[in-house]
């Protein structure tokens, strides 16, 4: 028969020598093996205690930001969840009540914004689609759940809160939204 | 029959065709874009200056060109005559000025506005505009108001075309709303706020070019690429009882009467299809309407994202 590699081994069931049958060469070598390892530089890090930078424009969680006064970008103009090659944005607009001005930027604004966590793949086309600034993905990682309702991200997830407010600077573009 | 030779393509019309609509039977990207004419109601045109052409050729018997742009909606083909539209860089660079102009107090809103998707000045702007403006001045601005209980308008958007008040001056029986004040301060008013009460005052939001007037019913409730056009028909006795139904789920969330490739109502049985208030605004139960199939969307439209037909689908319904 012709063999397909030249690794093929023929397998016999001669007795074993006496220093094959001591065990402790293969042993040692085995040993050796695993010792040497030891020595080496680690390719994995200490994961909480130690972490790794993340470059400035990681696709990270998202987060629906504020402008300077609090108010939310959102307007809820759909172009993310078109923009969404995973399908993974919901949302219901509902339009700014006299006296929400302080809380909406615009006219019309999100009611409920959902990513569902388990379809978004992080490509970042939403932030780029937003004609608002309002989304943008950061270096925030989505922490893992037990239940698959749990990674359907709401607004009270995905809205930065004015106490902890984050910072997006270095991936924030310039001159799409105007301050008037 | 007049021979019209429009960017090197020659086609005979009937005596007395205007540019436009010689432009429109050949079809294609020759066809000047439009922002107030409405083929379907008389005496609209002239008004915004985007379907401006070059007339090389004046007719057959006086070749002399036309000196100025002149206005494709209402300018009437002689024998003979040679238009440039796309292939002069003089009509080219007049249009993205006209844009300009549409734009200088527009507020570019798109992201709230309910007509974002379907808006010719979108289009417009998107084919013809610059990226930017010079205009550095305060822009007008109007308070939303309603006209009548179902429809909303936000004069801001308005560019003047005043297709809206042709709609009220020849499909209603009263005109009730028409445009008030002269120049900057123009604005399309009922006189002292009187609601419209018309069975087909709501065809005014189909035939705005822009989102200026919008249905009320509808506003905000979602965009018009999530949503699932199909053709349906109801029968009504005040309308021809076909429209489109735009749903998403089971739901209807909007109705529209069945606009063609220049966003004009089609026709049905020989007349326009102008759908009455009763359809368009009440019937949002899907019991109330016989569906049709799916409204074919030129796939190029962002109404087309995400919605698929199949290759016999098209087929059948040929895309315009």
């Amino acid at each position: 028969m012709e063999h397909l590699s030249n690794r093929s081994k023929v397998v016999s069931d001669k007795p074993m020598t006496f220093m094959e049958r001591l065990y402790l060469p293969a042993i040692f070598a085995g040993m050796m093996t695993t010792l040497k390892h030891l020595f080496r530089r680690h390719n994995t890090i200490k994961y909480p205690e130690e972490q790794r930078v993340f470059a400035p424009v990681y696709r990270g969680m998202h987060v629906l930001k504020r402008d300077e006064k609090g108010r939310e970008n959102c307007t809820a103009c759909g172009l993310c969840a078109v923009a969404c090659p995973a399908e993974a944005i919901t949302m219901v607009a509902a339009e700014r009540k006299p006296g929400e001005e302080n809380l909406y930027r615009e006219e019309k604004y999100a009611e409920t914004y959902e990513i569902n966590m388990l379809r978004c793949i992080f490509c970042g086309l939403c932030e780029e689609a937003c004609p608002k600034e309002a989304i943008f993905l950061t270096d925030r990682i989505v922490p893992t759940e037990f239940e698959r309702d749990d990674f359907i991200y709401g607004k009270d997830l995905l809205v930065e809160s004015m106490d902890h407010r984050i910072d997006i600077t270095k991936r924030q573009h310039t001159g799409k939204r105007s301050d008037k | 029959m007049v021979k019209v030779t429009i960017d090197d393509q020659v086609i005979e019309v009937e005596p007395g065709t205007t540019i436009l609509n010689a432009a429109r039977q050949i079809g294609g990207d020759i066809v000047p874009p439009a922002m107030c004419y409405y083929s379907k109601l008389p005496g609209t045109g002239g008004k915004c200056r985007t379907c401006l052409v070059e007339v090389v050729q004046g007719s057959e018997k006086d070749p002399r060109p036309m000196p100025k742009l002149m206005v494709s909606c209402s300018t009437t083909v002689q024998d003979g005559m040679v238009v440039r539209n796309k292939t002069s860089e003089r009509v080219q660079k007049n249009r993205a000025g006209v844009v300009e102009f549409l734009l200088i107090n527009h507020p570019l809103d798109c992201p709230i506005c309910d007509q974002a998707g379907e808006c010719h000045l979108q289009d417009l702007g998107f084919e013809n505009g610059g990226a930017g403006t010079r205009y550095e001045e305060e822009r007008r601005t109007f308070a939303p108001r309603d006209i009548g209980n179902k429809i909303k308008l936000h004069m801001n958007r308005c560019i003047l075309c005043y297709r809206c008040v042709h709609v009220a001056k020849q499909l209603t029986d009263q005109r009730v709303h028409g445009v008030l004040n002269r120049g900057e301060h123009a604005e399309i008013s009922t006189y002292i706020e009187n609601a419209i009460e018309n069975d087909f005052s709501g065809n005014m939001i189909d035939v705005c070019p822009v989102g200026a007037l919008t249905d009320k019913t509808f506003r905000f409730k979602s965009r018009v690429w999530f949503l699932k056009p199909l053709n349906a028909s109801c029968s009504c006795n005040k309308c021809s009882g076909k429209a489109v139904v735009w749903m998403f789920g089971d739901e209807i969330y909007r109705v529209t009467a069945r606009k063609d490739a220049y966003g004009e109502v089609e026709e049905q049985d020989g007349k326009a299809g102008w759908i009455c208030n009763d359809c368009r605004f009440d019937k949002k139960d899907v019991h109330n309407w016989q569906i049709e199939g799916p409204r074919v969307i030129n796939r190029h439209s962002v109404i087309s994202q995400g919605h698929y037909l199949s290759p016999r689908q098209h087929d059948q319904k040929k895309i315009k």
